[in-house]
């Protein structure tokens, strides 16, 4: 069933052209493959996260089926697919015309390298496609035990709370791990000791810590039948929702597992959530320069210059992460080359010297390169984003109008963009939400706390969420959060979700 | 075998269609919602279906856009006041997706079907009408040269060429010989006849309002939907009347309304002409179905009625129907007079109630529930 396959003839010339530009500029990438696939393929798996092979779940299809509407209606056709792996693979579309195939592999290798750079990636399991495989075998065979609708029902609940994850934990390495483990809990006994070299799946690692925690708990009941041994009150609160859950949740073996690897998963999309302005707009950048100064042929420009203006247009309901990105990756080379930085100039209060400046320092190319090493989103925009060039891409907030019912245009201050921007990007736009006891109340209930940053939950969409949680928990879940400029806690007994007074 | 996907597929759809089912009565209480597309596909809206996730809402969120305007200009691409806004997020596709299903007329009867427990219509004694027919799904190796297929031709051409090593793949000509010519042909398919006229009657004198028009309009989707799905070929014919019926079409058919007095004798005149005219008993299955308020202009006109039935309309049909939309000025009184003639449990005669638009599912089971 080989539904992709390796380009040849004059698509693999095309390749090798197009990295040899890369290697000249300075691209540094993981080994590239290319393969061809039809429409359908190219709809497939970018309903699976680009992957060929997950585990089974409507939702893959649910995305599937609209990706194929989308196409046959013609409002939407996806030229290209790439994935962080080593090697890196990347999908062409084997009916996008000769253009469109210079575009997308240019736009290619600004990802891979981009991939095999930036700090926030350097943790990923670059043999994802594997462990995504191996995910799908071990997820298939728990639904031919336990049964497809509870498996199933439980990986629903376990998404539901997909994205509460912990940023910190993409640093996070066994050897770390431990030493704060024996830190902290001085007694703790080695679980994972004998393991020094850990190169196994964190999935794997779930597993097998679930099973020693199981021995350990039939042990202790061996001992004191009576002790319900309460877990140990947390010592800070957990973002890391779902690592919490894994290791203290009521759960079977393969639930745990489950949540093990559906969190696995997550937290190998969780750079790419974290750096998309940044991903796309240094890939649009490099396809842009190669295909300018290098790979077009003349008869062809008018057709890139259609097909890159389609990707960088404007919208006015949120910021096109590929505009904003090259056209700050180019500010800062700009100001880097002519030393528009610094003390010396932002101090300087002539406008016209301000406006001719020009050091010749040069130093743009290597600037962005380190900045696609160290920086996310976030510090990109907090670092980079000044009012000149909000003014120049136009930039503003907007707001929704209670008297209108609509959302109107609202300020294009620039701090005030500034803040609107970074409040969208911090936690990669998710509401910031951590574990602060797994015994509230003395009564084995969970509490949740949102930190809220003057945006309120969608409470309709909270109360499904913590049906989802309490699935998992079995016990009652609270949400402590602030609701129309009230603290307050829900509280989620099963059946119905009201305030704790 | 199929890409995995299509496993995930079938199961993402079969959740949909049991959350139309689930839903069923209220897909059907507020009547538009299912868009017919084409003849045999319908969409169906569907509340979102995403995972739920903690998440901000939306309105105080607002966002940051790119572009020209004045503070206070309304965002372009404004979604509907009412319903939810895209997100402002940076480039995360979560925005709120409405759900818009395809569903053949198949599964969406299939749905109905099932939550209604509509048994199988047993189509009257016409299982000796067959009729074969003539379909162009065959290759053969002679033909007139109008019915040639040259893919299929050009294949034989290569297969041979290719077999006798005179194929150069540097070179690919492939010049098919009288041999390979391959032509269309045809095989008879023997299929049952089974062929169905729905004739509706409606009241539209002033005492019909827009609501029980709605009713009548919403009932009669559901009905055509499930009769189509039983029956190959279906006509649908259209009468109104007030005191005097005649024939019109679909769009007529529920705008019309007139301020006339109400003989329903004359709807079941021209029903009774209808079928005499274009459909043989002994050939159709017929369904004449009758919608009112229950007013009736005479006793008299009335006892007409019932003589239609009895010698012309009953005996010629599978089932005839009487739905009776409660409406403010309407007095009920036919549907008591068909009641006392024939009782509730008459063979051929289904006489329903229908109270307000969540009665209108209760009705189609009432209807369909037989089996006829």
């Amino acid at each position: 069933m080989n539904r992709t396959k390796p380009i040849s003839g004059k698509l693999l010339d095309l390749k090798n052209e197009i990295e040899g530009y890369a290697i000249e500029y300075g691209l540094d990438f993981f080994p590239q493959i290319f393969e061809v696939c039809d429409y359908d393929t190219v709809n497939i798996l970018a309903a699976q996260g680009g992957f060929p092979s997950r585990y089974p779940h409507w939702r893959f299809g649910m995305d599937y089926d609209q990706l194929s509407k989308g196409y046959a209606y013609g409002l939407q056709k996806i030229y290209e697919m790439v994935i962080n792996t080593n090697p890196c693979y990347a999908y062409l579309l084997q009916a996008n015309n000769w253009v469109d195939q210079k575009i997308v592999m240019a736009h290619v290798y600004g990802h891979n390298d981009f991939f095999k750079n930036n700090a926030w990636f350097s943790g990923t399991n670059r043999k994802m496609m594997d462990v995504m495989a191996n995910h799908g075998t071990k997820i298939r065979r728990y639904m031919e035990r336990y049964g497809q609708d509870a498996v199933e029902t439980f990986i629903d609940r376990v998404l539901s709370l997909e994205n509460l994850l912990d940023m910190n934990e993409l640093f996070e390495t066994p050897e770390l791990r431990r030493k704060r483990r024996q830190g902290s809990e001085g007694d703790s006994t080695t679980e994972e000791g004998e393991f020094t070299v850990d190169d196994r799946s964190q999935a794997l690692k779930a597993f097998m810590r679930t099973k020693s925690r199981a021995e350990k708990r039939d042990k202790s009941q061996e001992v004191t039948t009576h002790d319900d041994s309460p877990e140990k009150p947390l010592q800070r609160p957990q973002r890391d929702v779902l690592g919490f859950l894994m290791e203290h949740a009521p759960c079977e073996e393969w639930q745990s597992d489950i949540i093990a690897c559906l969190r696995e998963e997550a937290y190998y999309f969780l750079p790419q959530r974290m750096t998309k302005i940044m991903n796309e707009g240094w890939a649009s950048y490099w396809h842009s320069k190669i295909m300018t100064e290098r790979a077009l042929d003349s008869s062809e420009i008018i057709e890139f210059a259609d097909k890159h203006a389609g990707v960088m247009v404007m919208s006015k309901q949120n910021i096109n992460p590929y505009k904003v990105g090259i056209e700050l990756f180019r500010d800062i080379e700009y100001r880097w080359n002519t030393g528009k930085f610094g003390k010396e100039y932002n101090d300087c209060t002539d406008m016209r010297e301000k406006d001719a400046w020009d050091k010749r320092l040069g130093l743009g190319k290597e600037k962005i390169f380190e900045i696609r090493k160290s920086h996310n989103d976030i510090s990109f925009i907090d670092e980079f984003l000044t009012p000149e060039f909000c003014e120049r891409q136009q930039l503003f907030t907007y707001k929704h109008n209670p008297r209108t019912g609509r959302f109107e245009i609202d300020k294009r201050d620039f701090q005030a963009i500034k803040q609107k921007l970074l409040m969208q990007l911090t936690n990669f736009g998710q509401p910031v939400i951590q574990v602060e006891d797994g015994n509230f109340k003395n009564r084995r209930e969970l509490l949740l706390r949102h930190i809220h940053y003057g945006v309120d939950l969608d409470m309709q969409y909270a109360h499904e969420t913590l049906k989802n949680l309490y699935g998992i928990w079995r016990r009652p879940v609270n949400l402590a959060t602030i609701s129309e400029e009230k603290e307050v806690i829900f509280h989620f007994d099963g059946k119905e979700m009201k305030p704790l007074t | 075998m199929d890409h995995p996907i299509k496993r995930d597929h079938a199961r993402f759809r079969k959740i949909i269609k049991g959350k139309i089912r689930d839903n069923l009565r209220r897909y059907v209480s507020q009547g538009q919602q299912i868009i017919p597309k084409g003849t045999d596909k319908f969409t169906v809206p569907m509340p979102s279906i995403d995972i739920p996730r903690f998440k901000f809402g939306d309105k105080q969120q607002g966002g940051t856009g790119q572009g020209d305007g004045q503070s206070g200009d309304p965002v372009q691409g404004q979604p509907d006041p009412n319903g939810q806004p895209g997100q402002g997020e940076a480039g995360e596709g979560e925005g709120n997706k409405e759900l818009e299903v395809e569903l053949s007329l198949e599964e969406l009867a299939r749905i109905l079907g099932e939550e209604l427990e509509l048994p199988n219509i047993e189509p009257k004694g016409k299982k000796s009408l067959k009729s074969t027919v003539d379909k162009y799904t065959n290759i053969g190796t002679s033909g007139p040269d109008s019915l040639r297929h040259l893919r299929r031709t050009y294949k034989q051409a290569l297969k041979r060429q290719i077999a006798s090593d005179s194929y150069n793949p540097e070179n690919p000509t492939v010049v098919p010989i009288r041999r390979d010519f391959r032509y269309k042909s045809w095989q008879a398919k023997v299929e049952n006849e089974n062929a169905a006229v729905v004739i509706y009657m409606m009241d539209v004198s002033g005492s019909m309002g827009d609501e029980q028009k709605e009713i009548v309009r919403t009932e009669s989707f559901w009905i055509n939907l499930w009769l189509k799905s039983q029956y190959k070929d279906i006509e649908i014919r259209y009468i109104i009347h007030d005191a005097t019926a005649k024939e019109v079409d679909e769009q007529t058919f529920f705008r019309t309304r007139e301020s006339g007095g109400t003989l329903i004798s004359s709807a079941f005149t021209l029903c009774k002409q209808i079928i005499d005219a274009d459909y043989p008993p002994t050939e159709w299955n017929i369904y004449p179905f009758h919608f009112s308020d229950g007013d009736n202009w005479s006793a008299d006109d009335t006892k007409l009625c019932l003589d239609l039935l009895d010698n012309h309309i009953l005996p010629a049909s599978n089932q005839f129907c009487y739905g009776q939309v409660e409406s403010r000025y309407g007095s009920g009184q036919f549907l008591k007079d068909l009641m006392a003639r024939y009782g509730q449990a008459h063979d051929k005669l289904t006489l329903s109630k229908i109270k307000n638009k969540e009665g209108i599912l209760d009705s189609i089971k009432e209807f369909l529930g037989k089996g006829k």
